[in-house]
C-alpha cells in the first residue's frame, strides 16, 4: 500500500481498500475455477476421445499379442522372475516386436501436446482472453489452472489405460501380480504423467508464444516428430561427434568416451523417460550410463545377476527423474513468465 | 523543478511501495500544504474555469500545446491534490509508450460518480490503452490512475471486483451456452451458486437473450454477442462499467436497441459508465459528457452541448447559384460577421464567421443580391463537426 495517507479518496474508498485486503489475502482460487471449467472442456472434446481410442488401441494390441506368445510358452516361463512386468517390456514378432512401454513412450507426448498447443492462443482468437482477465483472478491463474487442467486430464487417461491394460494382463496370463510389481507400474504411471506434463508444458509454451492455433499445432507435432524420427539417430550421431571414440586409445579412454556420449543423450527428455522406464520395469537393470572406466566394467562383469528392488530401482534413475522434473519446471516458467509479461490486447 | 528528486537530505517519508518497482515520475509521499498550493497553480486554467468546475483539466475548448506549462514531476498526492470527493475514475498525466510510439500522452480524467462518460476519437487514438490500464490489464508507463479510489497496478483484483468490462470485439467460449458463459464469469467471481443463477435469469431477459441463452455461444449474431457482453459485464454487479466499442459492428437498428437497454440498464443500477467509440452519433443520446481523443491526448471535453457551444462565434456554411466569390462582399457588409472565408473540403462554398447567428440577416441580403441560396447551414451543433473541429487528422471511414 503506497502511503494510504496522503491521497484524498473518494467516499467508500477506505471501505473498498479494506474489503481488498481482505480478499487479497484470501485468494479466490481462481485457478480451480479455471481448471474445472478447461477439465471440463477437455473431456467433453472430440480430441480426448480420440486420443483415448487411439492410445487404447496402441497400448492393448502388442499387449495382447504378447501376453499370448507368454501363455503359449507357459511352462518354461514358470520359474521366471517378474513375468507379470513381462507384459509391458516384451515385444511379439506379430507386432513387429513393439512392446506396450515403447508405443506409450511414442504417443505420451502427443497427448501432451494435444490438450495444451491452443491453451493460451484459444482465449486470444476467440477473443475471451481480455474478458477473463477482467474477472478478479490474478493472471498467472490462467496459466496454472490450464496447466492443471492438462495434468489431470492427462493422468487420468494414462490411469485409465494402464488400469484396463493390467486388468486385461492378469485376465488373459491368469497370474496375480505381486506388490512390488504393482507398485512398479504404478511409478510407471508416475513417470508417464511426468514425461506428458513435460510436453504439456511445451505446448503451453508455444500456446503462449504462438498466436496462431494451427501454426502451434503444427509447430508442436512436428517437434513430437522429429523427435521420433530424427532424434533416435541425430542425438547419438552428434554424440558421437562431439565425444569421439579412439578405438586405438586405452580401454579406459574409450570407455569413458562412451560414458560421455551416453551423458550427452540424457539432454533429450526421450532419453531421460526410457532411462526411468527402462530401470523401473526391468528389475534386472543395474547400469543405464555405460561404464565409466575398465574398474567398473571388470566389477560389471563379476556381478552376480540379480533383481533390484523397486527402491532401489528408483534410486538408479533418480537423477533422470530430478533432470524431468526440471525441464517441465523450466518449460512451465518460461510460458509462466512469457504469458506475464505479454500485452492483453492481440 | 524536480525538488523532490533533487534533494537527497529530505528523508522519504512515505510509505515503504507494495512492489519495489521503478515508478517514473512518482513518489508516494505525504504532501504538505505548499506542495498542494503548487499543484493548483501549475493546473490553473488561464479562464478561471477552475473554480466551477476543479476537476476538469482540460478545458471545454481545445487546448493548444503551447498552453500547457513544462511538465515537472510531482509526487501522487499532488496530482490528486484537486480530485473531487465523488471521482470515480482518475487519471492524471496518465502516459503510456510502446517503444518510440505514444499510445496514451499525459492523460488527465475525472469521471465522477453516477456519470456516463464518452470517450471519442478515431481507430488507434489510445482509447482500448486507456481502458486497459483503468483495469491493471496494462502498466502505465507515467501517471497516475485511481479507479474507486484503488490503484489499479497495485490492487488490480480489488479493482476489477468493482469494474464490469466489455472488451473491444468481445468473445465467448463457442462451446459453452450463452448461460454456461456467464456461469463462468460469476463462478470466477466468486458469486454463490444460487445467487448467480438468480441474477444471469434476471440480466438475460434484460438483454433479451432469454431464448437464446441455452443456443450455444458460438452460433451467437454479432448482436446477441454484444447483448451478451453487456450481461457479462454486469454478473459481478460491478459500480462501474466500461465499454470499449459497444456498437462496433451492429447494424443501425440493432445499435438503437443496444444503446436504449444500455440506458435503462445504467439508470437502474446508478452506474458509473466509461464507453469508448468513434462513432458519436450513436453514443450521442447515451453520454453526459463526452472527450475527444485523437493521437493519444484528450483535446477537449465536456458536456456536449457545452462543447458545441464551447466557442461564442457561430459558423454557417453557404452556398448559391453562380461562383462562390459573390457571396464575400454580400457577407462581409453584415453586422457581426468576423471573416468570409473558403469552405475546406467544399470549393462551392463559404464559411461566414459571425459573432450571434446572422443565418437570417444573410438570406436576406443573399436575395436581395439576387444571389439564390443552396445551402445554408449553421456549424458546431452537429456532432460530426465537433469531431472533426477537434480532430484534425480525420475520422474513420465508418463514422457517418
Amino acid at each position: 500500500m503506497a502511503a494510504p495517507t496522503d491521497t484524498p479518496r473518494p467516499a467508500g474508498g477506505a471501505a473498498a481498500r479494506a474489503a481488498s485486503r481482505r480478499s487479497e489475502r484470501a485468494p479466490s482460487g481462481g485457478w480451480r475455477t479455471i481448471a474445472g471449467k478447461e477439465m471440463a472442456d477437455h473431456l467433453g472434446s472430440i480430441r480426448f476421445i480420440v486420443l483415448l481410442v487411439v492410445v487404447a488401441i496402441a497400448a492393448v494390441v502388442p499387449m495382447y499379442f504378447i501376453s499370448s506368445d507368454i501363455s503359449s510358452v507357459a511352462p518354461q516361463a514358470a520359474g521366471q522372475p517378474a513375468i507379470f512386468l513381462a507384459l509391458f517390456v516384451a515385444g511379439s514378432n506379430a507386432v513387429g516386436g513393439v512392446t506396450t512401454i515403447a508405443f506409450a513412450a511414442l504417443f505420451v507426448p502427443l497427448v501432451g501436446i494435444a490438450f495444451g498447443f491452443d491453451g493460451i492462443n484459444s482465449e486470444r482468437s476467440q477473443g475471451t482472453l481480455s474478458r477473463l482477465l477482467a474477472q478478479p483472478i490474478h493472471r498467472d491463474d490462467v496459466v496454472n489452472g490450464k496447466f492443471a487442467a492438462g495434468i489431470a486430464v492427462i493422468a487420468l487417461m494414462i490411469g485409465v489405460l494402464i488400469a484396463f491394460v493390467t486388468a486385461l494382463g492378469i485376465l488373459r496370463l491368469g497370474i496375480i501380480p505381486s506388490p512390488e510389481e504393482l507398485a512398479r507400474v504404478f511409478v510407471w504411471f508416475l513417470a508417464t504423467v511426468l514425461y506428458a506434463s513435460f510436453w504439456l508444458a511445451f505446448a503451453l509454451l508455444i500456446s503462449t508464444a504462438i498466436r496462431s492455433t494451427a501454426s502451434a499445432a503444427l509447430v508442436g507435432f512436428g517437434t513430437w516428430l522429429a523427435l521420433i524420427l530424427f532424434g533416435g539417430f541425430l542425438l547419438p550421431a552428434l554424440a558421437g561427434a562431439l565425444f569421439p571414440v579412439d578405438t586405438t586409445g586405452t580401454p579406459d579412454a574409450i570407455l569413458s568416451a562412451n560414458a560421455a556420449q551416453h551423458l550427452f543423450l540424457r539432454l533429450s527428455p526421450a532419453t531421460l523417460y526410457q532411462d526411468v522406464v527402462t530401470a523401473v520395469m526391468n528389475p534386472n537393470t543395474h547400469n543405464l550410463l555405460g561404464l565409466g572406466n575398465l574398474g567398473q566394467y571388470v566389477s560389471a562383469q563379476e556381478q552376480v545377476p540379480n533383481l533390484l528392488s523397486i527402491d532401489q530401482s528408483i534410486l538408479l534413475v533418480w537423477p533422470q527423474i530430478v533432470a524431468l522434473v526440471a525441464l517441465t519446471t523450466l518449460l512451465f516458467a518460461l510460458a509462466y513468465v512469457m504469458f506475464l509479461r505479454q500485452e492483453v490486447r492481440a | 523543478m524536480t525538488e523532490d528528486r533533487t534533494n537527497p537530505s529530505e528523508p522519504r517519508r512515505g510509505a515503504p511501495l507494495k512492489r519495489a518497482r521503478p515508478r517514473v515520475g512518482l513518489d508516494a509521499r505525504p504532501a504538505g500544504p505548499t506542495r498542494q498550493a503548487h499543484a493548483l497553480d501549475d493546473d490553473a486554467n488561464p479562464d478561471g474555469e477552475r473554480q466551477v468546475r476543479p476537476w476538469e483539466v482540460e478545458a471545454a475548448t481545445p487546448v493548444a500545446a503551447e498552453d500547457q506549462p513544462k511538465r515537472r514531476r510531482r509526487t501522487v498526492a499532488e496530482l490528486l491534490a484537486d480530485v473531487p470527493e465523488d471521482a470515480v475514475i482518475v487519471t492524471r498525466r496518465l502516459t503510456k509508450k510502446y517503444g518510440e510510439f505514444t499510445a496514451v500522452d499525459s492523460l488527465n480524467l475525472t469521471i465522477r460518480r453516477g456519470e456516463v462518460f464518452g470517450l471519442l476519437g478515431p481507430n488507434g487514438a489510445g482509447k482500448t490503452t486507456t481502458v486497459l490500464m483503468l483495469l491493471g490489464l496494462t502498466e502505465p508507463t507515467k501517471g497516475v490512475v485511481r479507479v474507486v479510489g484503488l490503484d489499479p497496478t497495485r490492487e488490480p483484483l480489488a479493482v476489477k471486483r468493482q469494474v464490469g468490462y466489455l472488451p473491444d470485439n468481445v468473445g465467448f467460449y463457442a462451446g459453452l451456452s450463452g448461460r454456461e458463459n456467464l456461469r463462468y464469469t460469476a463462478k470466477l467471481n466468486g458469486i454463490p451458486r444460487r445467487e448467480a443463477e438468480a441474477r444471469i435469469d434476471e440480466l438475460l431477459a434484460e438483454v433479451r437473450l432469454e431464448d437464446a441463452a441455452d443456443k450455444k455461444a458460438g452460433e451467437y449474431s454479432r448482436g446477441m454477442r454484444q447483448r451478451l457482453g453487456i450481461a457479462d459485464a454486469l454478473v459481478k454487479s460491478p459500480t462501474v462499467l466500461i465499454l470499449d466499442e459497444p456498437t462496433i459492428a451492429i447494424d443501425p437498428a440493432g445499435v438503437e436497441e443496444l444503446l436504449g437497454m444500455l440506458r435503462r440498464l445504467v439508470d437502474e443500477r446508478d452506474l458509473t459508465v466509461l464507453l469508448s467509440s468513434h462513432i458519436l452519433g450513436q453514443v450521442q443520446s447515451l453520454c453526459d459528457r463526452v472527450g475527444f481523443y485523437a493521437n493519444g491526448k484528450m483535446v477537449a471535453s465536456g458536456p456536449l452541448d457545452e462543447l458545441a457551444g464551447g466557442t461564442a462565434e457561430v459558423e454557417l456554411e453557404v452556398g448559391v447559384e453562380g461562383a462562390p466569390s459573390a457571396i464575400d462582399p454580400v457577407a462581409g457588409a453584415i453586422p457581426g460577421v468576423s471573416s468570409v472565408r473558403p469552405h475546406e473540403r467544399n470549393d462551392r462554398f463559404r464559411i461566414v464567421t459571425a459573432s450571434s447567428d446572422v443565418a437570417a440577416p444573410l438570406a436576406t441580403a443573399l436575395a436581395a443580391a439576387g444571389l439564390p441560396i443552396v445551402h445554408l447551414r449553421r456549424r458546431g451543433t452537429d456532432l460530426l463537426e465537433l469531431y472533426r473541429r477537434y480532430v484534425p487528422e480525420g475520422i474513420d471511414g465508418r463514422a457517418h
